[in-house]
Protein backbone atom coordinates (compact mmCIF):
# COMPACT_ATOMS: atom_id res chain seq x y z
CA UNK A 1 0.00 0.00 0.00
CA UNK A 2 1.14 3.33 -0.98
CA UNK A 3 2.59 6.33 2.05
CA UNK A 4 3.31 9.13 2.18
CA UNK A 5 7.04 10.51 3.67
CA UNK A 6 7.25 13.40 5.13
CA UNK A 7 10.61 15.66 4.66
CA UNK A 8 10.38 17.96 7.72
CA UNK A 9 13.12 20.01 6.77
CA UNK A 10 11.41 21.36 3.99
CA UNK A 11 7.67 21.74 5.92
CA UNK A 12 7.17 26.26 6.83
CA UNK A 13 4.53 24.74 8.49
CA UNK A 14 1.16 25.91 6.62
CA UNK A 15 -0.55 22.90 7.88
CA UNK A 16 -2.52 23.38 4.35
CA UNK A 17 -1.77 19.20 4.47
CA UNK A 18 -3.67 18.89 7.87
CA UNK A 19 -6.48 21.10 6.90
CA UNK A 20 -7.51 18.47 3.53
CA UNK A 21 -5.82 15.07 5.09
CA UNK A 22 -8.97 12.46 4.72
CA UNK A 23 -7.83 10.50 7.07
CA UNK A 24 -6.17 13.29 10.05
CA UNK A 25 -3.18 11.55 9.79
CA UNK A 26 -1.09 15.06 9.93
CA UNK A 27 -1.28 16.99 13.12
CA UNK A 28 0.83 19.58 14.39
CA UNK A 29 4.31 17.45 16.35
CA UNK A 30 4.77 20.36 18.86
CA UNK A 31 8.28 20.46 17.13
CA UNK A 32 10.86 23.25 15.38
CA UNK A 33 12.85 22.56 12.16
CA UNK A 34 16.11 23.67 11.80
CA UNK A 35 15.09 26.68 9.67
CA UNK A 36 12.45 27.65 12.79
CA UNK A 37 9.32 26.58 11.13
CA UNK A 38 6.50 24.64 13.59
CA UNK A 39 6.16 21.48 11.47
CA UNK A 40 3.80 18.93 10.97
CA UNK A 41 3.60 15.33 12.19
CA UNK A 42 2.92 12.33 9.78
CA UNK A 43 0.98 9.67 11.42
CA UNK A 44 2.10 6.52 9.06
CA UNK A 45 -0.39 4.04 10.55
CA UNK A 46 -3.52 6.33 9.34
CA UNK A 47 -2.03 7.23 6.02
CA UNK A 48 -3.66 5.42 3.04
CA UNK A 49 -1.34 7.17 0.37
CA UNK A 50 -4.37 9.64 -1.40
CA UNK A 51 -1.81 12.10 -2.26
CA UNK A 52 -4.19 14.91 -0.64
CA UNK A 53 -1.12 16.58 0.94
CA UNK A 54 1.16 15.98 -2.03
CA UNK A 55 -1.27 18.06 -3.83
CA UNK A 56 -1.43 20.76 -1.60
CA UNK A 57 1.87 21.32 -0.11
CA UNK A 58 3.46 24.50 -1.33
CA UNK A 59 6.94 23.82 -0.09
CA UNK A 60 7.25 19.57 -1.55
CA UNK A 61 7.62 18.25 1.49
CA UNK A 62 5.72 14.94 0.76
CA UNK A 63 6.46 11.69 -1.91
CA UNK A 64 4.16 9.02 -2.29
CA UNK A 65 5.87 6.21 -2.30
CA UNK A 66 4.63 2.05 -2.58
CA UNK B 1 0.20 5.24 -6.50
CA UNK B 2 3.43 6.91 -6.74
CA UNK B 3 3.62 10.35 -6.55
CA UNK B 4 7.41 12.16 -6.87
CA UNK B 5 8.32 16.06 -7.97
CA UNK B 6 9.25 16.59 -11.65
CA UNK B 7 12.69 16.29 -12.12
CA UNK B 8 12.62 20.21 -13.58
CA UNK B 9 12.12 21.10 -9.54
CA UNK B 10 15.18 21.62 -7.40
CA UNK B 11 14.51 19.21 -4.93
CA UNK B 12 16.85 20.08 -2.22
CA UNK B 13 16.06 23.98 -2.49
CA UNK B 14 13.93 25.55 0.14
CA UNK B 15 11.66 28.00 -1.81
CA UNK B 16 11.37 31.94 -0.91
CA UNK B 17 7.45 31.73 -0.41
CA UNK B 18 5.98 32.48 2.68
CA UNK B 19 3.99 29.61 4.62
CA UNK B 20 1.01 28.67 2.85
CA UNK B 21 1.51 30.26 -0.41
CA UNK B 22 -0.40 28.99 -3.49
CA UNK B 23 2.76 30.08 -5.59
CA UNK B 24 4.32 26.49 -4.63
CA UNK B 25 1.70 24.43 -5.73
CA UNK B 26 1.11 25.97 -8.72
CA UNK B 27 4.92 25.92 -10.07
CA UNK B 28 4.88 22.21 -9.81
CA UNK B 29 1.39 21.77 -11.16
CA UNK B 30 3.39 23.92 -13.91
CA UNK B 31 6.01 21.18 -13.96
CA UNK B 32 4.33 18.23 -13.93
CA UNK B 33 2.71 19.34 -17.18
CA UNK B 34 5.54 20.44 -18.75
CA UNK B 35 6.88 16.92 -17.99
CA UNK B 36 4.48 15.02 -18.86
CA UNK B 37 4.49 17.10 -22.54
CA UNK B 38 8.18 16.55 -22.63
CA UNK B 39 8.75 20.43 -22.72
CA UNK B 40 11.87 20.75 -20.61
CA UNK B 41 14.07 21.33 -22.76
CA UNK B 42 12.40 23.79 -24.77
CA UNK B 43 10.20 25.52 -21.65
CA UNK B 44 11.28 29.44 -21.14
CA UNK B 45 9.53 30.75 -17.93
CA UNK B 46 8.69 34.46 -17.74
CA UNK B 47 8.40 35.94 -14.64
CA UNK B 48 7.03 38.83 -13.03
CA UNK B 49 8.67 40.71 -10.17
CA UNK B 50 6.99 39.75 -7.71
CA UNK B 51 6.21 36.98 -5.76
CA UNK B 52 6.38 34.39 -8.72
CA UNK B 53 9.92 35.53 -9.57
CA UNK B 54 11.06 33.25 -6.53
CA UNK B 55 10.03 30.49 -9.13
CA UNK B 56 13.45 31.57 -10.84
CA UNK B 57 15.71 30.19 -7.51
CA UNK B 58 13.98 26.69 -7.78
CA UNK B 59 13.43 25.15 -11.55
CA UNK B 60 15.76 24.19 -13.93
CA UNK B 61 13.87 26.31 -16.70
CA UNK B 62 15.49 28.87 -18.94
CA UNK B 63 13.51 32.08 -16.97
CA UNK B 64 12.88 35.34 -18.25
CA UNK B 65 12.70 38.18 -15.72
CA UNK B 66 10.21 40.69 -17.28
CA UNK B 67 9.78 44.18 -15.72
CA UNK B 68 7.14 44.33 -13.71
CA UNK B 69 3.55 44.23 -15.76
CA UNK B 70 5.45 43.66 -18.79
CA UNK B 71 5.51 39.65 -18.21
CA UNK B 72 2.70 38.80 -20.93
CA UNK B 73 4.11 41.46 -23.76
CA UNK B 74 7.66 40.07 -22.65
CA UNK B 75 6.51 36.20 -23.20
CA UNK B 76 4.85 37.22 -26.51
CA UNK B 77 8.75 38.60 -27.70
CA UNK B 78 10.45 35.57 -26.88
CA UNK B 79 7.55 33.47 -28.35
CA UNK B 80 7.86 35.60 -31.88
CA UNK B 81 11.85 35.30 -31.67
CA UNK B 82 11.99 31.59 -30.39
CA UNK B 83 8.63 30.17 -31.93
CA UNK B 84 9.97 26.66 -31.36
CA UNK B 85 9.98 27.38 -27.77
CA UNK B 86 7.02 27.08 -25.63
CA UNK B 87 7.20 30.20 -23.67
CA UNK B 88 4.56 30.51 -20.70
CA UNK B 89 4.09 33.93 -18.64
CA UNK B 90 3.48 33.99 -14.97
CA UNK B 91 2.42 37.20 -13.88
CA UNK B 92 0.19 38.27 -10.93
CA UNK B 93 -3.15 39.85 -10.26
CA UNK B 94 -1.87 42.81 -9.82
CA UNK B 95 0.78 42.76 -12.84
CA UNK B 96 -1.25 41.58 -15.24
CA UNK B 97 -4.93 43.30 -14.53
CA UNK B 98 -3.70 47.14 -12.95
CA UNK B 99 0.33 47.47 -14.22
CA UNK B 100 -0.01 45.72 -17.03
CA UNK B 101 -3.75 45.38 -17.97
CA UNK B 102 -2.47 47.04 -21.50
CA UNK B 103 -0.07 44.32 -22.39
CA UNK B 104 -2.88 41.46 -21.24
CA UNK B 105 -6.04 43.00 -23.50
CA UNK B 106 -3.22 43.76 -26.71
CA UNK B 107 -1.55 40.60 -26.36
CA UNK B 108 -4.95 38.95 -26.25
CA UNK B 109 -6.28 41.26 -29.81
CA UNK B 110 -3.05 39.77 -31.51
CA UNK B 111 -4.07 36.61 -30.50
CA UNK B 112 -0.19 36.09 -29.36
CA UNK B 113 0.28 32.35 -29.16
CA UNK B 114 1.75 32.49 -25.64
CA UNK B 115 0.18 30.87 -22.32
CA UNK B 116 -0.68 33.67 -19.65
CA UNK B 117 -1.15 31.99 -16.28
CA UNK B 118 -2.29 34.73 -13.74
CA UNK B 119 -1.82 33.93 -9.93
CA UNK B 120 -5.02 35.59 -8.61
CA UNK B 121 -4.67 36.25 -4.02
CA UNK B 122 -6.97 39.30 -4.51
CA UNK B 123 -3.73 41.73 -3.05
CA UNK B 124 -0.16 42.87 -4.05
CA UNK B 125 1.46 40.81 -2.05
CA UNK B 126 5.37 41.51 -2.12
CA UNK B 127 4.74 45.24 -1.34
CA UNK B 128 2.81 44.14 2.00
CA UNK B 129 -0.84 43.27 1.18
CA UNK B 130 -2.02 46.25 -0.69
CA UNK B 131 -5.43 46.50 -2.69
CA UNK B 132 -4.95 45.13 -6.08
CA UNK B 133 -7.59 45.40 -8.89
CA UNK B 134 -9.03 42.22 -7.19
CA UNK B 135 -9.71 42.34 -4.23
CA UNK B 136 -13.23 41.62 -2.96
CA UNK B 137 -15.41 44.10 -2.20
CA UNK B 138 -15.21 44.37 1.55
CA UNK B 139 -11.52 42.83 1.82
CA UNK B 140 -9.57 44.53 4.50
CA UNK B 141 -6.12 45.17 3.17
CA UNK B 142 -3.31 47.42 4.24
CA UNK B 143 -4.21 50.52 1.94
CA UNK B 144 -8.06 49.34 2.69
CA UNK B 145 -8.12 48.85 6.43
CA UNK B 146 -11.58 49.31 6.40
CA UNK B 147 -12.94 47.24 3.57
CA UNK B 148 -12.61 47.86 -0.41
CA UNK B 149 -15.93 49.74 -0.73
CA UNK B 150 -16.40 49.41 -4.44
CA UNK B 151 -18.04 53.17 -4.39
CA UNK B 152 -15.00 54.83 -3.42
CA UNK B 153 -12.70 52.18 -5.04
CA UNK B 154 -13.91 50.91 -7.85
CA UNK B 155 -15.48 47.41 -8.55
CA UNK B 156 -13.10 44.38 -8.98
CA UNK B 157 -11.87 43.56 -11.86
CA UNK B 158 -13.34 40.16 -14.03
CA UNK B 159 -10.97 39.23 -16.69
CA UNK B 160 -13.46 37.04 -17.92
CA UNK B 161 -15.90 39.86 -18.91
CA UNK B 162 -13.74 41.66 -20.72
CA UNK B 163 -11.50 39.00 -22.59
CA UNK B 164 -15.17 36.62 -22.65
CA UNK B 165 -15.74 38.42 -26.28
CA UNK B 166 -12.55 38.17 -27.53
CA UNK B 167 -11.56 36.09 -30.29
CA UNK B 168 -8.40 34.16 -27.99
CA UNK B 169 -7.75 29.98 -27.91
CA UNK B 170 -8.28 29.53 -24.17
CA UNK B 171 -9.89 31.59 -21.47
CA UNK B 172 -9.96 29.40 -17.98
CA UNK B 173 -10.33 30.16 -14.18
CA UNK B 174 -8.87 27.46 -11.68
CA UNK B 175 -8.35 27.28 -8.29
CA UNK B 176 -5.79 25.62 -5.21
CA UNK B 177 -8.76 25.13 -2.87
CA UNK B 178 -8.92 21.71 -2.53
CA UNK B 179 -7.03 18.51 -4.06
CA UNK B 180 -9.34 18.14 -6.46
CA UNK B 181 -9.25 21.78 -7.58
CA UNK B 182 -5.45 20.97 -7.90
CA UNK B 183 -5.86 18.13 -10.22
CA UNK B 184 -8.54 20.04 -12.33
CA UNK B 185 -6.46 23.01 -12.92
CA UNK B 186 -3.04 21.04 -13.98
CA UNK B 187 -5.70 19.57 -16.79
CA UNK B 188 -6.06 23.24 -17.28
CA UNK B 189 -2.58 23.86 -17.47
CA UNK B 190 -1.82 20.92 -19.57
CA UNK B 191 -4.36 21.50 -21.94
CA UNK B 192 -3.06 25.46 -22.43
CA UNK B 193 0.55 24.24 -23.29
CA UNK B 194 -1.28 21.86 -25.71
CA UNK B 195 -2.89 24.48 -27.84
CA UNK B 196 0.07 26.67 -27.99
CA UNK B 197 1.93 23.51 -29.12
CA UNK B 198 -0.86 23.06 -31.99
CA UNK B 199 -0.44 26.89 -32.52
CA UNK B 200 -4.15 27.88 -31.59
CA UNK B 201 -3.15 31.57 -30.10
CA UNK B 202 -3.57 33.57 -27.01
CA UNK B 203 -4.64 31.40 -23.75
CA UNK B 204 -5.09 32.96 -19.96
CA UNK B 205 -5.88 30.58 -17.12
CA UNK B 206 -6.29 32.65 -14.22
CA UNK B 207 -5.42 30.48 -10.78
CA UNK B 208 -7.22 31.49 -7.29
CA UNK B 209 -4.59 31.43 -4.87
CA UNK B 210 -4.52 31.87 -1.42
CA UNK B 211 -1.91 34.70 0.64
CA UNK B 212 -2.37 33.69 4.12
CA UNK B 213 0.01 36.46 5.19
CA UNK B 214 -1.60 39.20 3.83
CA UNK B 215 -5.06 37.94 4.15
CA UNK B 216 -4.45 37.55 8.21
CA UNK B 217 -3.72 33.91 8.57
CA UNK B 218 -0.38 33.60 9.22
CA UNK B 219 1.63 30.51 9.81
CA UNK B 220 -0.43 27.51 11.49
CA UNK B 221 -4.12 29.09 10.75
CA UNK B 222 -3.22 28.72 6.77
CA UNK B 223 -5.65 26.10 6.30
CA UNK B 224 -8.42 28.54 7.19
CA UNK B 225 -7.02 30.67 4.27
CA UNK B 226 -9.13 27.84 1.57
CA UNK B 227 -12.32 28.29 3.37
CA UNK B 228 -12.02 31.76 2.81
CA UNK B 229 -10.95 30.89 -0.81
CA UNK B 230 -13.97 28.85 -1.25
CA UNK B 231 -16.31 30.96 0.38
CA UNK B 232 -15.45 34.59 -0.89
CA UNK B 233 -12.87 34.42 -3.68
CA UNK B 234 -14.71 31.42 -5.57
CA UNK B 235 -18.03 32.48 -5.26
CA UNK B 236 -17.17 36.08 -6.21
CA UNK B 237 -14.99 34.92 -9.20
CA UNK B 238 -16.81 31.04 -10.54
CA UNK B 239 -14.22 29.01 -12.01
CA UNK B 240 -14.96 26.93 -15.16
CA UNK B 241 -13.58 27.01 -18.70
CA UNK B 242 -14.68 29.96 -20.64
CA UNK B 243 -13.60 29.99 -23.80
CA UNK B 244 -12.07 26.44 -25.53
CA UNK B 245 -11.68 27.02 -28.90
CA UNK B 246 -11.48 23.73 -31.32
CA UNK B 247 -11.19 21.73 -27.62
CA UNK B 248 -13.41 19.44 -25.52
CA UNK B 249 -14.91 21.09 -22.53
CA UNK B 250 -14.12 18.62 -19.89
CA UNK B 251 -11.03 19.44 -17.87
Amino acid sequence: MSKAVLNDKKCKGCFLCASVCPKNALSDSGRINEKGYKIVALDTEKCIGCGACYRMCPDWAFEIVD
Amino acid sequence: MKLSLPDSLLRDKSSGWCPGCGHGIITRMVAEAVEELGLEENFILCTDVACGALAAYVTKWNVIGAAHGRTIIAAAGAKRVRPDQIVLAAPGDGSAYSIGIESTIHCALRNENILALVVNNCVFGMTGGQMSPESLPGQKTTSSPFGRDPARNGAPFDVVKTLGSYDIAYLARGSVSSPANVIRTGKMIRKALQKQLDGQGFCLLEILSPCPTNWGFPDDRAGKALDYMRQQQEVFYPLGEFIDKEGSKDA
